[in-house]
């Protein structure tokens, strides 16, 4: 049997601190095309977010591993992007430059000065960020920090992107936008995305797949909904769709009804 | 002291404008914009020139009913107006203006104090970074930089058996300890976040070293080193009058030696005012290289 793009198998996480051990993930089984975007969901502290970051390879696997295009997974590396949820731009650097740092470490070898320039503004053009590149962190919007962090990823060509709740301290019309940015790209793109969200809307409308987490400790996958929604998606047209509306509901349902917390 | 006359006399005009009549605003806003400037640097400036005027006055007041102790500020006036409006005179030998013995020690602070700098700001990388370097050394460090200056003094001696060398050692010594904590505090607070992305971009230990952990410690080390400039300007003195020869430091004790207190005074407020020179310089240094932002 063929192997999936990215595979998830058999991954359990357990942390130990002295003699105190806590089981985070219990037997994790997940499998996601290239090109597909999954959506993980889950009430706070199910563990998605220690799910992610064994897939960024930030966290070990205590049992089962994580294995990406053929390899398995041992260390972070830029093939996995992570959007932070906090952005975490360098604030000594502009907007530019964080981008930069990414492009001239991952391209150094392979493009020259001039094209990994070009690649860098080519990716915060896709973010519509090039009006602010020479500014600092600190001088633009949270919505914009996100989008520069987006553009970072993106530059590393990255086989998977990995986005940690990217939205989550985000007002509710500049999410809505962002939201938009990502669809857009990830159609052009055709990126595989994984991504943390504990917004039942935000994982119907962007996701081809919503993977529901069980609450912690020992989490595990309670249950994986297929979007059945054509793309590209307007988020009027489908907010009544029939497709849509089931999807949000069964999510909701399984939230807020089986696993309530 | 002739510093609060002038201070005062722009001051005066400054308090006219606070009380401008508010007619003028309606026919000019250039004048009312002049004027609510005149009153911001007014409030800025009136507190500590009247604060300055209030103590003075106390000091005359009490000094006054105490003839035999410390000079009123109208006797040092008389005693050392040689000495305040006459900074550069050089006569050879020890006797020169103020400035050239503050310049001396200056001179032996910009030593002392770029070697704890650069030794600091390592050694705090060095416990920062390292978990075996810091349960071995921290606690050395703690006790040590409790150690006052002048007792380094007679050690130094030992060490050195020179003048020179033995006060650089003191001010090093005494500046050293609030750099390397500062530091190593730095670099233990170093945002997990700034290390998830260096771990993502596989940066090497040298690109992280000079691309996240100093730019990250930079605001850490400002505090740590303006600190220690302080300290190395309070170590100076205090070795100096040990020491001998040209320096501020000396030149107090000289002048206590031959009872001119009211020379003393003048020299103190020299050192007073370089220090606060000193602080201002470092942070401003500080500033600039970390161009403006904190450890956000």
């Amino acid at each position: 049997m063929p192997k999936a793009y990215l595979s998830i198998e058999g991954l359990g996480v357990t942390f130990s601190k002295g003699a105190q051990r806590s089981e985070v993930l219990r037997d994790i089984n997940l499998q996601v095309e290239r090109g597909e975007f999954v959506s993980l969901i889950g009430h706070s502290g199910c563990g998605k977010s220690t799910l992610l970051n064994v897939v960024a390879g930030l966290i070990p696997a205590t049992t089962g591993g994580v294995i990406l295009d053929g390899q398995e997974v041992d260390q972070p590396g830029p093939d996995r992007a992570v959007v932070f949820q906090n952005h975490s731009l360098l604030p000594w650097l502009s907007v530019r430059e964080n981008v930069d740092l990414a492009v001239n470490k991952v391209f150094g070898a392979a493009k020259s000065a001039a094209e990994r320039r070009d690649w860098t503004m080519h990716n915060l053009e896709l973010v519509q960020m090039t009006h602010a590149m020479g500014k600092r962190p600190a001088e633009i919007s949270g919505g914009m920090k996100q989008r520069v962090g987006i553009a970072r990823a993106l530059a590393m060509q990255p086989k998977v992107l990995l986005l940690d709740e990217p939205f989550g301290a985000l007002d509710a019309l500049t999410r809505a936008r962002l939201q938009d940015t990502v669809m857009q790209i990830q159609s052009a793109l055709k990126n595989t995305v994984l991504m943390i969200t504990h917004d039942v809307d935000e994982a119907t409308l962007l996701s081809d797949r919503i993977v529901m987490m069980t609450n912690g400790p020992r989490a595990s996958i309670g249950q994986v909904l297929d979007v059945a929604l054509a793309r590209p998606r307007d988020r009027l047209a489908v907010a009544e769709n029939p497709a849509y509306i089931r999807g949000r509901a069964s999510v909701i349902e399984f939230l807020y009804a089986r696993q309530a917390a | 002291m002739s510093v609060p006359n002038p201070s005062f006399a722009t001051a005066e005009p400054l308090a006219g404008a606070l009380a401008t009549p508010p007619p003028q605003e309606t026919r000019a806003s250039f004048g009312a914009e002049v004027a609510r400037r005149a009153g911001a640097m007014a409030a800025a400036t009136l507190p500590p020139v009247l604060t300055l005027l209030a103590l003075l006055g106390i000091w005359q007041l009490a000094a006054s009913s105490h003839p035999g102790g410390v000079p009123a500020p109208t006797v040092i006036w008389q005693d050392s107006r040689d000495l305040i409006l006459h900074p550069f005179f050089d006569h050879g030998g020890t006797d020169k203006g103020l400035f050239w013995h503050v310049l001396t020690s200056l001179r032996r602070v910009a030593i002392g104090f770029s070697l704890s700098a650069v030794c600091g700001v390592s050694l705090g990388v060095l416990i920062g970074a390292n978990r075996w370097a810091h349960r071995g050394l921290d606690p050395v460090f703690q006790v040590l930089r409790t150690v006052p200056p002048l007792a380094w003094l007679p050690i130094s001696l030992a060490m050195f058996q020179q003048a020179q060398p033995s006060a650089l050692f003191v001010i090093f010594v005494t500046s050293i300890w609030p750099i390397i904590i500062n530091t190593a505090v730095g670099v233990r607070n170093v945002p997990v976040d700034y290390v998830n992305v260096a771990r993502v971009l596989r940066l090497s230990p040298v690109e992280y070293f000079f691309k996240i952990l100093l730019p990250a410690t930079t605001p850490y080390i400002f505090t740590g080193l303006r600190i220690g400039v302080g300290m190395s300007w309070l170590a100076i003195v205090a070795s100096e009058m040990l020491l001998g020869g040209v320096g501020v430091g000396f030149f107090i004790w000289d002048q206590y030696n031959a009872s001119r207190i009211s020379d003393i005074v003048v020299a103190l407020a020299w050192v007073g005012l370089t220090g606060f020179a000193l602080d201002r310089l470092v942070a401003l240094a500080g500033r600039l290289i970390s161009r403006g932002d904190a450890a956000s």
